[in-house]
């Protein structure tokens, strides 16, 4: 399973194009405080830019409340963004009309997390799975059943089940009829938002290995939203962490585990349940909770927690800039002298 | 695998669960008293107000000047005779038929008209959800009867005329509760899912929303039918809906109330029929309520 996500990252499907740019995305939300009060304002995804590499699964990692999620739907058009660009083939998705982004939503497509709440209850798996065809007007009626009941089994599924609801299916069988929706109208990025979280641990590497079969066979590219890092590191090429709607270090998955830079990152994975009881794994505890986002702390917004907090981070908000190669982080230890850097590195037991 | 676990979970093939669909309806009306109840009392309702006139022993129209104000179980009139001598037993059992037609026609005018405006206003949002929820606040914050009677006064009495301002003044209720049912779905994930399909708006209105707030709509109207039933008589009985001779239980209570003190019969049994037609759609519609609950589905 490992050795799959490895050989797909050198393999030869992946390109350097970018499939997917996105530049300085903003959503922000106005939180209302009475007639006399002015309004919060609460940055759920605050300045980010990042661009998807066709054929790559790209991670984005965060607590709760971060701002992954929010990113994902609002590069689906599903909340609209505050301000920034996202171009899908060079076109730009937020300044697109409504129809013609519905148009395109046929190569854009998404799962969701809950797999109990993003089926129609009222509709029978025949008809869930119609609906995409029927929409963007693929085949004809007839070519349609056989299409979808191919599909079901790809996903594991058959065509007996064709009529049921989806209340008739545990939550692993959900989550395939939910990624079968979302491939059957052969799509080209897939925005996988928590997937798996809501499944049981065994049934999660069922589904991740389906996804990862799915993306061989179509050439799919994903972006994994995801809380969960053992999940991350099994399936993702790059990951981008995030941490109050800001990204604080986007590299390769591979770099990132073995040589997290940002002391964020660093608590993230160490934080990873060891895989070996009598594995030694030095864990680094943040102190206090993530502070709240409609007043986010001054300067670097990880200050307050952070083991390695220096004065000026009080004030001054650190930029996203390269560190190594490839490996772009937003913390000023590194914006100081080398000697430094090397006392940060605490988790390279590993 | 996974696969198994469907299929020995539910042996039963398509055909042999349409079958057992009515039967499982049937099981679990059974199952709850009140349910009982209420369904019987309806049935016996439509069957009246179908078959009242064959039904019926005396002609409920046919005025016998010398037979009136007769007491209960005299000559025949088991349920005694009005101050013009019709018997109170026929006028009641053929006066149901204007009940049913009533509450019905106006259920069906009262939700159609609701559910569009509650549709709308909470699909659409916006300014146009704020300008029908105003117009809902304005008259919700009129009682019910009074409006009723300002808009039959206006259209006049008559069955149809009856019908619509009962509608006028009740289709409020659909809206509002509409309204937020709309509110709810149009948040759910599924709803994002299909617009992250592509699904056009007007389909995702027509095959995701609605066919989710049909229950809703069921539990609602059948509750809201007795409401008008009850309304419908007060209405008669203050002389502005359906008017004499025909015989409907509001304007037999109209009717009777110069002889409540001498002759207790006329008004008591239209008012036991009105009762008992309220008391059975409430019950029935309590019943659907808890079983095509959502929440409740799955046990």
């Amino acid at each position: 399973m490992l050795a799959a996500g490895f050989k797909k990252a050198g393999g030869d499907e992946m390109t350097d194009i970018p499939i997917l740019e996105v530049t300085n995305l903003k959503k922000y939300y106005k939180i209302s405080q009475g007639l006399f009060k002015s309004n919060i304002v609460v940055k759920a995804v605050d300045d980010i830019s990042f661009s998807i590499k066709k054929g790559e699964t790209f991670a984005l990692v965060g607590e709760s409340g971060c701002g992954k999620s929010t990113t994902g739907r609002t590069l689906l058009r599903l909340t609209e963004a505050t301000s920034g660009e996202v171009r899908y083939k060079g076109k730009d998705l937020m300044s697109l009309p409504y129809e013609k982004m519905r148009f395109l939503r046929k190569e854009l497509q998404m799962v969701f997390q809950d797999p109990y709440a993003s089926l129609n209850p009222k509709m029978t798996i025949k008809q869930i799975l119609t609906e995409p065809l029927r929409v963007h007007k693929k085949y004809t009626p007839s070519e349609r059943t056989k299409k979808i009941i191919e599909i079901l089994k790809i996903v594991g599924l058959s065509e007996e089940h064709l009529d049921r609801h989806p209340n008739e299916f545990s939550g692993g069988q959900r989550q395939r009829i939910g990624i079968a929706r979302a491939v059957i109208l052969n799509p080209d990025f897939i925005v996988a938002d928590e997937p798996v979280s809501a499944l049981d641990v065994s049934v999660q590497s069922q589904v991740i290995n389906l996804m990862l079969d799915l993306q061989k066979e179509f050439e799919l590219t994903y972006l994994f939203i995801s809380h969960d890092l053992s999940v991350v590191e099994h399936m993702t090429d790059r990951v981008a962490v995030m941490y109050l709607g800001k990204i604080v270090e986007l590299t390769e998955t591979e770099k990132l585990f073995k040589d997290p830079k940002h002391p964020y990152t660093q608590a993230l994975i160490s934080a990873v349940p060891a895989s070996h009881p009598r594995e030694v794994k030095k864990r680094i505890v943040l102190t206090g909770d993530v502070p709240n986002p409609a007043n986010p702390p001054s300067g670097c917004a990880f200050h307050t927690r952070c083991p390695f907090v220096m004065e000026k981070c009080k004030s001054i908000a650190p930029n996203l800039t390269e560190v190594a190669d490839g490996h772009q982080t937003s913390c000023h230890l590194y914006s100081e002298k080398k000697e430094e850097k090397t006392n940060v590195i605490i988790h390279s037991e590993v | 695998m996974e696969t198994g676990t469907v299929t020995t979970a539910n042996p039963l093939n398509v055909k042999a669960k349409k079958e057992s669909k009515s039967k499982e309806i049937a099981r679990k009306l059974l199952r709850s008293w009140t349910g009982v109840i209420g369904f019987s009392l309806i049935i016996l309702l439509l069957i009246l107000s179908i078959f009242g006139e064959v039904i019926a022993p005396f002609d409920p129209m046919d005025a016998q000047l010398r037979d009136r104000l007769l007491p209960p179980l005299t000559d025949g009139h088991l349920l005694g005779t009005d101050q013009l001598g019709r018997d109170i037993l026929s006028r009641v059992i053929v006066g149901a038929r204007v009940s049913v037609v009533i509450g019905l026609s106006t259920v069906l005018l009262a939700g159609l008209i609701g559910t569009i405006v509650g549709v709308i206003a909470g699909y659409y949002r916006g300014w146009i959800d704020i300008v029908l929820m105003r117009i809902v606040d304005v008259q919700l914050s009129f009682p019910f009867i009074l409006l009723v009677l300002v808009i039959s006064a206006v259209l006049g009495a008559g069955l149809t005329n009856i019908v619509i301002s009962l509608a006028l003044a009740g289709w409020v209720i659909f809206a509002r509760v509409i309204r937020s049912e709309v509110l709810a779905l149009r948040e759910k994930e599924f709803i994002t899912a299909a617009i992250a399909t592509g699904v056009p708006k007007l389909q995702i209105l027509v095959r995701h929303i609605l066919p989710n707030i049909f229950t809703p709509i069921i539990i609602l109207g059948s509750l809201q039918i007795g409401t008008y039933i009850i309304a419908e008589a007060s209405v008669s009985f203050l002389g502005f809906g359906v008017q004499p001779p025909t015989a409907a239980w509001g304007n037999m209570l109209d009717e009777g109330k110069d002889y409540i003190f001498n002759s207790w019969w006329l008004i008591t049994f239209p008012g036991i029929a009105i009762i008992l037609t309220a008391l059975g759609v409430n019950l029935f519609g309590d019943w659907l309520r808890d079983t095509l609950d959502p929440e409740l589905k799955g046990e």
